[in-house]
């Protein structure tokens, strides 16, 4: 006796078949049809044929059939509307009946047909409902004038239901309130202007005392409310604030987050010195770890915004690392917003931990969360600088694991590190060059090869090294190309004498990477004292120019030059001085193919092919500087 | 608010959908298909997703995944509890959440769906007031009902939708008064290879079952063993407990509602405070240029203050080279499933004297590298009659009525997430 003999079909034909049903004599056989259509309805099958048959229905005693058409109605009234007038009159009836449930009902269920016709009924008995002596229809009513805002806006100001809406934040039952706030909220947001809930001290009084008492659902609505109120002085914020903080142990993890809301917010308004605020600070953290041992997705929402409140007030929390510690069964999307607060919450006094456990994560079987494992080691080394060389160490181990992805993740790290605290842990760089052969990624190549660039000094085979790389040039990313050209352009600057062969090697079809490689050479070929200096003007206006700011820019005009920003729009507007200056512009136009064959053509015109001189080229050209800079700052 | 519901099983059917405003198609879908396609995993599809017009917020339960589509801006967490409460709300009246059951039971579902929101406002999500409109199906209520031609909608409003308890029903009668009260706690804990605690918590709950006469009210003080009073880090209560009499005087004092229900939830996790009741000694090593490993297992009992731990299951995710394993249990059996690498180790009960070790050779994928991961072990154990955390409620105190109930109190503590690093 399940419901899936509804499902079942017959020869004749579907609908055929419960059309009959519908019009039996015995109320049994029809509620069994109506219950057949709705079981049609609910897996998407189209049975609005059968609209006059369900309606004819409607007009009876027993509720469970009159629930079951009104659920029918809901669905289909839209694509029968001149059927669907058909009911008013029994809506309008069941609005006056003497049982609440069956009046609620019928204002619930007109709301949902949105039909215009049907709708113009709708006012009169939504205006009894909101006044109605039963708090149940009251609520049930509240929403109903958001529903009706939905189809016809106007209706409703025109009808003033707005203003009888407000006035049910002040009723004295807290379900009506809630209700009232839910509806006045869904209603503001299409109009953001508005002034709906412009709450005043009296009506937040009002919603405080409904948030003891009504649904849990209710509290959601109001809390979310409140927090949009401004309060008048610290005073008003603290009062709400102690009378907010209870929801904090409730069972339901939305109320808790949207007390969270309302807390965060009006603890802006506080003075830190106050003995409040200290209390009110330590109370918000156990509840938003207890959300972390509730189901995944709950956890994920929770992580989210956890995340926005460490960024915040890292203090909340910064004693509760180890409830972000990943549990090698959380799902992925878990995993990664807790690596991420893990490393928020990162400070000199947990460190160890937090590396320890990363160390630990680096060897799970998720190739992803692995990779971003070895990252977050990298980013804790940046945040915390009294880490930054156990966290290299750290690396270290990991890199002697010799698992592949995690080698050339952690070489891509350990760039970084270089970068952000230079001269400092170059003595790991001879790990790294053993490691050279395994890395297969462009990411991890490019990073290997500003190492060594960077740092040729120090590498005694630098230039073999580089000339390794240089021999599958052809094969690389443009990645690993423009950061090979760039390491190469350094390497010539440290050891002129030495390396004047590997520059004058590579050609490439990317007309980006030609580009850059053509104004490197240029600048190499004139005057490597020059290029020394203006290697770090790279992506400027110097670098255009192959001179020092000093050399064409007067006075106090000079100082800003390194902090340009390297976009087209500053381009743009220097085009007229570049013109000038002679070549440059045409430099970045060149057809060549051959770097080498460059080095015979001089400063001037073009020699050979039509010059693309288009804008676009030129501005591609200033970006790629720009990721030029990038590459050395 | 919530726009739209659509329940979907693991092999993508949409089997059945509701909406609370305007219809959306179906389609809409398309995009929780292509996340579910990406995660691989079920278990991984993100519980948000956006979509150009819409929302998709879904939670994966009982092998069904809940999707919801939300048009406007709604807390998340709003929705995902809602979603849950619909499915404890089938798991409730059918017994369980099921693709069946929900199909067995589809109008009733519709109808629940239909009682719960309104306009995507959540209108009646109680156990006790739904159960007052729409009646749980029974065999002997559908046999009656066919005969008598009655219904299973209740046709007048549930009265405590509106009353100040509005989780009770009014005029319940029951022939036996009972009370029993269920202590749970599992312990979640993170141990590190050398045994140590990296990380150890307990989520401790107390399920209520109450099947009493009229309005009874309780009062119920909780208590620990160390006379600790900051025991609970934090506490989240069902609505009916006074907040204001816990606050003063740690007393739990409430009206319950009728039948099955969670009063408390509650954390402890001061290190101190949190025993942990089993060891682990293993040795799992696969040996270079080899196509073995070696794999050596043992588990004993640690703090159980004389209880007797049982139910001991363990599972290890081996790694993905992993091709088979030969090895013997001295208690309990074992099973590997080659196609995941998970091995199950069905331990049972643990006897001091004579601690269960699985033990023997771990095939590789000839030719394959070294594993470099270690798998980590996932234990399961329960220990009735004790509350780790040392919680006890010493006394249960009725008032408001009458009659002398039957009262009980039950303690048992099990593993939540609890694995063991190798």
């Amino acid at each position: 006796m399940t419901d899936s003999k509804y499902f079942t079909t017959t020869k004749k034909g579907e609908i055929f078949e419960l059309k009959a049903e519908l019009n039996s004599d015995k109320k049994e056989k029809k509620k069994e049809a109506v219950k057949k259509v709705i079981a049609s309805m609910t897996v998407g099958k189209d049975v609005s044929a059968l609209f006059p048959d369900v309606v004819n229905c409607m007009q009876t005693d027993n509720l469970e059939l009159k629930k079951l058409v009104y659920l029918y109605l809901m669905n289909y009234a839209k694509s029968q509307p001149d059927m669907a007038i058909m009911a008013v009159n029994t809506f309008v009836k069941d609005c006056e009946d003497p049982n609440p449930l069956i009046r609620a009902l019928a204002v619930r269920t007109m709301g949902c047909i949105r039909v215009d016709k049907i709708t113009e009924y709708l006012c009169e008995p939504l205006r009894k409902c909101l006044k109605d002596e039963d708090p149940y229809v009251r609520k049930t009513a509240a929403v109903c004038v958001a529903k009706l805002h939905d189809i016809n806006a106007q209706l409703v100001e025109d009808q003033g239901f707005l203003d009888t809406l407000k006035d049910l934040i002040s009723d004295s039952n807290p379900m009506v309130v809630a209700n009232a706030v839910a509806a006045l909220s869904e209603i503001a947001e299409s109009h953001p202007s508005s002034n709906l809930l412009d709450l005043n001290p009296q009506s937040i009084n009002k919603l405080l005392t409904a948030l003891n008492e009504c649904t849990e659902w209710g509290q959601i609505f109001i809390l979310d409310c409140l927090a949009n109120y401004m309060p008048k002085d610290d005073r008003e914020a603290q009062s709400i604030c102690e009378r907010v903080t209870p929801r904090l142990s409730h069972a339901n993890s939305a109320v808790v987050l949207s007390a969270v809301k309302v807390l965060m917010k009006f603890m802006e308004m506080l003075s830190k010195d106050l003995d409040y605020y200290g209390t009110l600070l330590k109370k918000l953290a156990p509840p938003l770890v207890t959300l972390l041992s509730a189901e995944p997705e709950l956890q994920y929402v929770a992580l989210r915004n956890i995340n926005l409140i460490v960024q915040k007030r890292p203090e909340i929390l910064k004693h509760e690392m180890k409830v972000f510690f990943v549990k090698y069964n959380d799902p992925i999307y878990v995993k990664l917003e807790k690596l991420d607060i893990m490393i928020r919450l990162a400070s000199q006094a947990n460190i160890a931990q937090v590396l320890a456990e990363l160390k630990e994560y680096a060897t799970e079987v998720d190739v992803d969360f692995v990779r971003k494992a070895v990252r977050a080691i990298g980013r804790c080394a940046i945040k915390v600088e009294q880490s930054a060389e156990r966290c290299v160490s750290t690396l270290l181990d990991l890199i002697q694991t010799k698992v592949n992805y995690v080698v050339q993740e952690a070489i891509v790290v350990i760039k970084d590190i270089f970068r952000k605290y230079p001269n400092k842990y170059e003595s790991v760089i001879a790990t790294l060059c053993e490691n050279l052969d395994s890395l297969d990624e462009p990411e991890a190549r490019a990073a290997m090869i500003w190492i060594v660039g960077e740092y040729a000094e120090r590498i005694d085979n630098a230039d073999e090294l580089l000339e390794s790389f240089l021999e599958g040039f052809h094969d690389e990313s443009t990645q690993v190309q423009l950061q090979l050209l760039t390491a190469i352009v350094k390497l010539f600057l440290k050891k002129p004498t030495e390396t004047q062969g590997l520059v004058q090697q590579g050609d490439s079809d990317n007309p980006d990477l030609r580009d850059r490689g053509y104004i490197y050479w240029r600048l190499l070929s004139t005057d490597p004292v020059a290029a020394k200096e203006l290697i770090c003007y790279i992506g400027t206006l110097a670098s255009v120019y192959h001179k020092p700011p000093s050399a064409f820019v007067e006075g106090s005009r000079g100082v800003v030059h390194k902090s340009l920003p390297p976009r087209t729009g500053s381009w743009v507007s220097l085009a007229g001085p570049v013109g000038s200056a002679g070549a440059p512009q045409h430099l970045v136009a060149f057809p060549c193919h051959l770097l080498g064959a460059l080095r015979n053509l001089d400063l001037g015109p073009p020699v050979s092919g039509p010059p693309i001189a288009t804008s676009s080229v030129q501005m591609g050209a200033v970006d790629l500087l720009g990721g030029g800079l990038d590459s050395l700052v | 608010m919530i726009h739209s519901l659509f329940l979907i099983n693991c092999s993508g059917d949409i089997f059945l959908e509701k909406h609370w405003k305007s219809v959306v198609s179906q389609s809409v879908c398309d995009y929780f298909f292509e996340a579910q396609e990406k995660a691989v995993d079920v278990e991984n599809v993100p519980p948000v997703i956006s979509t150009p017009h819409h929302y998709l917020i879904s939670i994966y339960r009982d092998k069904i995944f809940f999707v919801s589509v939300i048009q406007t801006e709604v807390p998340p967490l709003f929705v995902i509890e809602f979603l849950h409460r619909v499915a404890d709300t089938f798991q409730d009246y059918f017994g369980e959440c099921s693709e069946t059951a929900i199909k067995d039971n589809v109008v009733i579902v519709y109808e629940l769906l239909e009682e719960m929101l309104d306009n995507g406002f959540p209108l009646a999500t109680e156990s006790n007031i739904l159960k007052e409109l729409i009646k749980p199906p029974t065999i002997l209520r559908s046999v009656v009902n066919s005969i008598t031609g009655s219904s299973n909608v209740g046709d007048t409003l549930p009265t405590g939708q509106l009353s100040n308890i509005p989780w009770r029903r009014a005029g319940v009668k029951y022939t036996n008064n009972e009370a029993y009260f269920d202590v749970i706690e599992e312990i979640d804990a993170i141990i590190d290879k050398s045994g140590s605690t990296v990380f150890a918590e307990i989520q401790g709950v107390i399920d209520s079952c109450i099947k009493l006469s009229g309005i009874p009210a309780f009062h119920l003080p909780l208590c620990h063993y160390l006379q600790n009073p900051r025991l609970l880090d934090d506490v989240s209560f069902h609505p009916c407990i006074r907040f204001k009499r816990w606050e003063s005087e740690r007393v739990l004092s409430f009206i319950p509602p009728d039948g099955n229900f969670r009063l408390i939830s509650y954390r402890v996790s001061s290190q101190n405070l949190v025993a942990i009741p089993v060891y682990v000694k293993h040795m799992i090593s696969f040996k270079e240029n080899s196509s073995s490993g070696r794999f050596d297992v043992t588990v004993g009992p640690k703090q159980n203050m004389g209880k007797t731990v049982e139910g001991v299951v363990m599972t290890v995710h081996m790694p993905k080279a992993v091709l088979n394993m030969n090895l013997t249990a001295t208690q309990g059996s074992y099973t590997f499933d080659p196609v995941t690498k998970v091995l199950t180790w069905d331990i049972g009960k643990i006897t001091p004297q004579k601690l269960p070790n699985l033990k023997g050779i771990v095939n590789l994928q000839s030719g394959a590298p070294k594993p470099e991961e270690n798998p980590s072990l996932n234990i399961q154990f329960k220990i009735q009659q004790l509350a780790i955390s040392g919680l006890k409620v010493n006394r249960l105190d009725m008032y408001g009525e009458k009659y002398k109930p039957f009262k009980g109190v039950k303690y048992i503590t099990k593993a939540g997430k609890f694995q063991v690093r190798t």
